[in-house]
């Protein structure tokens, strides 16, 4: 392997397929993450203006709290750094390494990319009602038509935009 | 109650391979969309290949339920187009955000806050877009096997196959 620490992606995406049978099996719930977003920006709204969240349709249909989804995704994070810090993978990085080649260390510009995409990346995820833990894992796994279609666009998308920002330069 | 607390567990459980498969990192997804590393490639067929055999296994005997998205093609190719760009810029999809910030990696935060924007941003579309957007061409909830008129098997069985056969291409290009 070339990376310590780290596992082959065929060996890990497969023990995270089992994770998602047992998932199924034991609690009927299937892998997904941006309806979490969709109810921490409902719950962080209500602080603000709980009438209106009250009387937004989207809001009605996903209401703000947390959920089965919601304690995934934090989990995530969770399973993430137990990880990172048992293989001794765990570091504090502003600049991915091939961003930094590229654009160098400039905070505002790193963040106004991340942020902007971010904005970008979710409102098309719930526009196609799902992302790649909704559409491009949990779909596809159930054969079902629409993931195969939304995995698809995800990456004629991301091609066109990582193409763009690298186009001419950045080694890999 | 316990919903919760397996959906931590789950959760904590998937974050722990992400990691390991290094899926949490934006060169390995960012390469993945330069066409120049297939890790999350990888990684996400390994997971459907396994997913799909044991989902079906249950599903026959009658154990479990699926949860099918409905197929909207303008949602799917605008939303899918979308969110793609933002991916792309970003390098980090939803769930892989929160993992990168599990790792270490701050500049997820960016994303995050943008990713809790554009949800508000949707709330606020959403009216307009259940007129428009979410009505062009809707076919409801079907199934690649429903479509052929075929038992899942066969569907499941060639799926398996094609994957393989594209890793052993992966792995002969370097990718």
């Amino acid at each position: 392997m070339k990376n310590e620490g780290s596992w082959s992606p065929y060996l890990a995406g497969a023990l995270s397929g089992v994770v998602a049978i047992g998932s199924i099996w034991f609690t009927g719930k299937y892998f997904g993450a941006s309806t979490t977003f969709v109810r921490t920006t409902g719950m962080i709204e209500q602080i603000f203006s709980p009438e209106t969240v009250a009387k937004m349709p989207y809001f009605i249909k996903q209401v703000p709290k947390v959920d089965w989804q919601w304690m995934f995704v934090v989990g995530i994070a969770i399973g993430a750094f137990l990880a990172a810090i048992s293989s001794g993978t765990f570091k504090i990085q502003a600049f991915p390494d091939m961003w930094q080649k590229r654009f160098g260390r400039g905070t505002a510009f790193r963040a106004g990319i991340a942020f902007v995409g971010g904005a970008i990346a979710m409102f098309g995820a719930r526009l196609a009602d799902g992302c790649p833990s909704g559409h491009g894992l949990a779909g596809t796994s159930q054969l079902a038509v629409s993931g195969y279609i939304a995995l698809a666009f995800f990456f004629i998308g991301g091609l066109i935009s990582a193409n763009m920002l690298y186009k001419g330069g950045g080694q890999k | 109650m316990m919903s919760l607390i397996y959906g931590l567990i789950t959760g904590i459980l998937f974050g722990f391979f992400l990691q390991k498969g290094q899926v949490l990192r934006y060169d390995k997804q960012i390469a993945a969309l330069r066409l120049k590393d297939m890790t999350i490639v990888k990684f996400m067929l390994s997971h459907v290949m396994v997913a799909m055999v044991g989902i079906y296994l249950l599903y026959d005997v009658g154990i479990v339920k699926l949860s099918l998205k409905p197929t909207i093609l303008g949602a799917l190719v605008i939303g899918g187009l979308v969110f793609g760009i933002g991916w792309g810029l970003l390098g980090y999809c939803p769930g892989t955000s929160l993992g990168a910030l599990g790792e270490g990696r701050i500049d997820a935060l960016w994303g995050i806050a943008g990713m809790l924007v554009g949800a508000g941003l949707f709330a606020e579309a959403y009216p307009f877009m259940q007129k428009t957007v979410l009505t062009w061409g809707d076919f409801g909830k079907i199934t690649i096997p429903q479509l052929l008129g075929i038992n899942h098997w066969l569907v499941i069985i060639p799926m398996i196959l094609i994957g393989i056969g594209l890793f052993r291409w992966f792995e002969k290009k370097g990718l």
